[in-house]
């Protein structure tokens, strides 16, 4: 102890403190808070509800409760539905590392998606809730783009933008982009209004027209853009910073260049009457 | 006579003379010809402008051969697929049809948006400079008025623009317009019922936009730009205060061939910057806009950027209506829409006319100030400036949350305060920079420019050596007006009386704002190499390191 | 001046026209000549010059000429097959062809143009007297004389009878051209304080067209954006009528009866099964307010931030909007499906002066 505080003027002094204090910071939140899972199941149940209930229990419950019945932390998930757990594991936003103000898209990287629908497996098995759309169902042939793009004009574009590039939200939260979606997702983000979304059932959307949205949300984001660069695709915003400073910065310099003193500079004197 | 002068050809010569006969045109167009041009690049915003509003009457005739100005539905049946089989209308359509179908379409299209967003920047430019240097003083006043104008139009003719391909962004602004006009007192919903020929959004507004867009209004810019362009002529263009530059003459090049070739070699730049631009950088997709249905909007929905003041006016403002006697006025809409546009519009006409007052200064003024040799006229366009970029920014509150994780609330929160704080502290603080720099000018004067040598006195002491300034330098900063401060009401003549200027409460308010404009470091006398002191509102300071005077 | 007639004259290479004399037409006729040549004085430094400017003028030709290749070489739209998205990249493709060799043969004139005038004309700077603008005395005082001559000889001064029956002639003259701006529009008379709705209306999506049941919109947090039914392609209508329903779970939904000047304006009797109706019109300027977030309640207009709060009777809770949004009050017909009960209580939409 003694050798550390004769150290203590140490030019280093302060570097070292604050990275102990960084590893103890550290290694105190990794121990209680819930940690990653392992990949391997523990369990030798079979059943793809009982190996949910198990990957459930390593991940969730510290949060969601023991029976996902909820805590002060985080909603109950009873009735949530298979596909609630779809979106928020596949998006890698669940298991939620902190609790911002709302959780991002991350890469999923804890739970292979077969581990995923063992969990959804298990949290529709406690109370219901809407089940994972099949491949049929997201399916875009024979969607029609142009009614998908009425509905996503009416329904969605006034937080995700015009071609899905995410919005502002209150309290610092954000509509995400729709870039990375795949479309189980952007159908199951639909069906469960995850965090702030509100819940677009299908019967208020059917499945129809959720396919319609899909085949204009992917469309839109595969598209070309024939005018050049998209510049974000946030709008005027971007195009107004761009003539500031590309096209007037450009057009100043060269009337620097056009009014510039020459190098000849021959100063003839002469006084013309007009 | 210079004998490398080129001899006209015949032909030439036949048709010159032929209209000579007609017009008796020699004198003046020799006179037009060998008109003399001063030549600084901040001369040139101006003509960005102009060649943008050329090139959009050019491409805008191009549009017009293709456009439809109707609001009548119609099922889209094109190019663009995804859209096929929804119900838009023709003006939507044809827009489509241009951007999809039409070769060139779609690149004329984005010039004609860019040169509309380069007008606008360039008149803010050249605005600017203008103030900056004072180019607005007598004579030229009512050209300062007529690009007033011109600012005020370009506004206009831009919305009329944009918003005639009925997309769903524009349509949202037209919305706007509607329900910020309709809150105007006694008259607003009647305003707003006849120019949309009845309820929002109605058949009319297109077909009526597009008269106003391709007629009337580029009739009456066209109109005030040629009086803008023959008034500079008239007056001859100001100079920057150089050495041999005097109040009486102007000092530069020939317009012909000189300015002919420069305003050429401009234009094709311009133009194509535009084509750089077009071709380069998407503007105004509005087939990812979608035609306008009046219950859709999207994220990010911001006007065109020299809109974007009122945006960022109408975001900003508190809730706040008053409920009287069965009316309704609604003050959260009335004083950003109307009254924040019309504050800048009125201060920035009437400025010229206000500098004339606060300093008495009725002098022709052909030669242009240094900035910082008018410190009020200066921090005041500071002021103003960081005012409009703090509206401009509110505008994309929205856009700046999203992208700079701010919660949105905060970021309206800072603009509210900024939109007070910033502009007072930045007046005082441009203020002051302003007088150390003429500090500092009078000091070159006295003390010379250090040259970076340092060289030790035999009792020790550094100094930095310096050089005299050279003539032109001396000239620049010596170039300096000073004002004579107005008679105040202290002062009296013969008999007693005061100046009947200085009297009451204008006068009093004259004298605050005189007293502040001719508040200046005196330039010293004696000028030479280093012995006077220049005369200063606080004692004087010593530019040598160490104190000590220049020894040479 | 000390050249020789005998030296070569004028620019080297002007076209069009013929080789200089030796005598060149004297364009300037004044008796004080000015002291400079018509040529810079690097003579070889001018030939570079003159070779860049030409071959940035070559380039300008030839990007001129790839633009109409490209123009003419280059479908787009109908004529490519399939049509769809290649339609897109046909149209990309022809714009950045066109537009590349557009850009390039205007530069290449401009750095031609500029090279050309910097380079290739003598370096010359001009003092030009500036007259004074203010007219000479005696000028101003003929002008003054001219113009009373002139006043005096119309009589206008002399004979106020013409003078004033002429201004009333021509004031309803002046007046006519605002008279006739009268037709533009209708009156608003009291359009504005009412929309289309009305008891047994049923509320159909948008888009779908479909009638809704409180089953189809059952989950707490549900939201969708609903017309009046048949007023489907009536957008004059549907800028007024527009809501949004919200789906509440029990127990969350607290609407105030609210009164304005004796009226109820909101009410939980208007709610179906915790299913709350509010006008989609923002009371701000008109925007539709639609970003709604299920976990605060919070109905955020993305035109100017107003922000309101669907759980309880849709107040405004932050940003320029004065009044809540108001509720449309909803019923269930026999058949099960959610109508209006009656109209708005309220105007929809902005305000207005003789709103009330």
């Amino acid at each position: 102890m003694s050798s550390i505080i004769s150290r203590r003027r140490h030019p280093a002094a302060g570097y070292a403190a604050v990275a102990s204090g960084l590893v103890v910071a550290g290694v105190l939140y990794g121990t209680f808070s819930g940690g990653g899972a392992s990949a391997a199941s523990s369990t030798q149940d079979s059943t793809q509800v009982a190996q949910g209930h198990s990957l459930f229990l390593q991940s969730c419950a510290s949060c969601h409760g023991v029976n996902a019945q909820g805590t002060s932390q985080a909603p109950s998930l009873i009735g949530a539905g298979a596909a609630a757990v779809d979106f928020q594991m596949s998006t890698g936003r669940m298991p939620a590392k902190d609790l911002t103000a709302q959780n991002e898209r991350k890469p999923q990287v804890e739970f292979t998606q077969a581990q995923i629908y063992d969990i959804a497996a298990y949290i529709a098995s406690l109370g219901g809730g809407p089940s994972i759309p099949s491949a049929s169902d997201v399916s875009t042939a024979n969607a029609n783009t142009a009614l998908g793009s009425e509905l996503f004009s009416t329904n969605c574009a006034q937080c995700h933008g015009f071609a899905g590039a995410g919005g502002a939200l209150t309290y610092g939260k954000s509509a995400p982009s729709l870039n990375a979606s795949t479309p189980t997702q952007i159908y199951e983000a639909m069906l469960t209004g995850p965090e702030a979304m509100p819940v677009f059932g299908d019967g208020t959307i059917t499945p129809d027209e959720k396919r319609d949205i899909i085949a204009y949300i992917t469309a839109t984001r595969a598209e070309t853009n024939p005018g050049g660069l998209s510049l974000g695709r946030t709008g005027t915003v971007t195009e107004g910073l761009l003539g500031w400073l590309g096209g007037l910065g450009f057009l100043v310099l060269i009337a620097l260049w056009l009014t510039a003193k020459r190098k000849d500079h021959v100063k003839a004197e002469s006084e013309h009457h007009s | 006579m210079s004998d490398d002068a080129v001899k006209i050809p015949p032909a030439l010569d036949g048709v010159g003379g032929w209209l000579d006969d007609r017009f008796h045109g020699a004198k003046g167009v020799r006179v037009l010809m060998k008109k003399v041009f001063p030549d600084h690049w901040s001369f040139m915003l101006g003509e960005i402008a102009l060649w943008s509003f050329v090139i959009l009457l050019l491409t805008g005739t191009y549009l017009a051969l293709f456009f439809q100005p109707s609001s009548a539905p119609v099922m889209y049946h094109g190019s663009y697929t995804k859209l096929d089989g929804i119900a838009m209308s023709q003006a939507y359509q044809s827009t489509l049809n241009i951007s999809f179908d039409i070769r060139g379409g779609l690149l004329i299209r984005q010039i004609h948006h860019w040169a509309a967003l380069m007008f606008m920047v360039a008149i803010m430019a050249h605005m600017l400079r203008v103030f900056f240097t004072g180019a607005y003083r007598k004579p030229r006043e009512i050209n300062w008025l007529i690009g007033i104008g011109l600012f005020t139009l370009g506004m206009i003719e831009g919305l009329f623009g944009y918003s005639l391909p009925d997309d769903q962004l524009s349509g949202a602004g037209l919305r706007i317009l509607f329900g910020v006009f309709e809150g105007i007192p006694i008259v607003g919903t009647y305003l707003m019922f006849f120019l949309f020929g009845g309820q929002f959004p109605g058949s009319d507004i297109i077909p009526r936009m597009y008269i106003l867009h391709v007629f009337l209004i580029p009739g009456i810019i066209l109109a005030l730009v040629t009086a803008h362009l023959f008034i500079m002529f008239h007056q001859k263009h100001t100079q920057m205060p150089m050495k041999g530059n005097t109040e009486k003459n102007v000092v530069g090049q020939p317009f012909f061939p000189y300015f002919l070739l420069k305003g050429q070699a401009w234009f094709f730049f311009i133009f194509g910057t535009l084509v750089v631009l077009a071709t380069f950088a998407q503007i105004n997709p509005i087939w990812l806009y979608g035609p306008y249905t009046p219950l859709a909007i999207s994220s990010a929905s911001q006007p065109d950027f020299y809109m974007g003041l009122l945006e960022g006016a109408l975001r900003m403002m508190p809730a706040w209506e008053i409920n009287f006697l069965g009316h309704t006025l609604s003050l959260s809409v009335l004083i950003p829409g109307l009254l924040i546009i019309g504050i800048f519009f009125t201060v920035a006409a009437l400025w010229p006319f206000f500098e004339q007052w606060a300093t008495g200064d009725k002098s022709f003024h052909h030669v242009n100030d240094r900035p910082r040799n008018a410190p009020v006229r200066t921090a005041f366009g500071v002021a103003g400036i960081s005012w409009y970029l703090i509206l401009l920014l509110e505008g994309a509150n929205d856009v700046l949350a999203d992208h700079f994780d701010i919660p949105l609330y905060t970021v309206t929160w800072i603009a509210r305060i900024a939109f007070f704080v910033v502009p007072i502290g930045g007046y005082f603080v441009t203020k002051r920079i302003c007088l150390g720099l003429q500090r500092k000018d009078a000091n070159l004067l006295t003390h010379g420019v250090e040259i970076g040598i340092i060289r030790q006195l035999p009792n020790g002491e550094f100094i930095e050596e310096e050089r005299p300034l050279t003539e032109e330098e001396r000239a620049v900063i010596e170039s300096k007006h000073v004002f004579e401060p107005l008679p105040t009401a202290e002062t009296v003549d013969s008999n007693g009386v005061p100046a009947p200027s200085a009297r009451g409460p204008m006068g009093f308010a004259r004298k605050v704002a005189n007293r502040a404009f001719t508040e200046t470091i005196a330039i010293p006398e004696g000028h030479g190499n280093g012995h006077g002191e220049p005369g200063e509102v606080e004692e004087g300071e010593h530019a040598a390191i160490g104190g000590g005077h220049d020894e040479h | 001046m000390s050249e020789t007639p005998e030296e070569p004259l004028g620019p080297r290479r002007v076209i069009g026209t013929p080789s200089p004399a030796p005598k060149a037409v004297d364009t300037h006729a004044e008796p004080d000549q000015s002291a400079f040549s018509a040529e810079p004085e690097d003579t070889k430094h001018a030939k570079n010059a003159e070779r860049v400017v030409a071959a940035f003028f070559v380039l300008a030709f030839l990007a001129g000429c790839g633009f109409i290749a490209a123009y003419i070489g280059l479908e787009i739209g109908q004529s490519t097959t399939p049509k769809g998205a290649n339609a897109v990249v046909a149209a990309m493709r022809s714009n950045y062809a066109l537009g590349t060799c557009l850009a390039i043969a205007l530069l290449a004139l401009g750095a031609g143009s500029l090279i050309w005038v910097r380079h290739l004309t003598p370096n010359i700077e001009i003092a030009e007297e500036r007259h004074d603008l203010r007219s000479a005395k005696e000028d101003r005082a003929s002008f003054k004389r001219d113009f009373a001559e002139g006043a005096a000889i119309s009589q206008v001064t002399r004979r106020p009878l013409v003078r004033r029956t002429m201004l009333l002639a021509t004031a309803p003259l002046a007046l006519a051209p605002l008279v006739l701006l009268r037709d533009l529009g209708p009156l608003p008379q009291t359009s504005l304080r009412h929309t289309v709705w009305r008891k047994g209306l049923h509320a159909v999506t948008l888009g779908g067209n479909r009638r809704l049941r409180p089953s189809d919109i059952s989950t707490p947090g549900s939201m969708i954006t609903v017309i009046p039914e048949g007023y489907a392609d009536d957008d004059d209508a549907l800028a007024k009528a527009g809501v949004i329903l919200i789906k509440f779970a029990p127990g969350e939904l607290h609407i105030p009866t609210n009164h304005n000047g004796g009226t109820v304006v909101s009410s939980m009797n208007w709610t179906v099964d915790n299913i709350v109706a509010y006008s989609k019109i923002c009371t701000h300027v008109g925007c539709p307010v639609a970003l709604y977030e299920q976990t605060t309640h919070h109905i955020l207009c993305p035109c100017h931030q107003s922000t309101f709060d669907a759980a309880n009777g849709a107040n405004v809770i932050f940003g320029p909007a004065a009044r809540a949004l108001p509720q449309l009050p909803l019923m269930l017909t026999s058949e099960g499906y959610i109508a209006a009960a009656s109209d708005f209580v309220e105007p929809v939409g902005p305000s207005f002066w003789e709103r009330g």
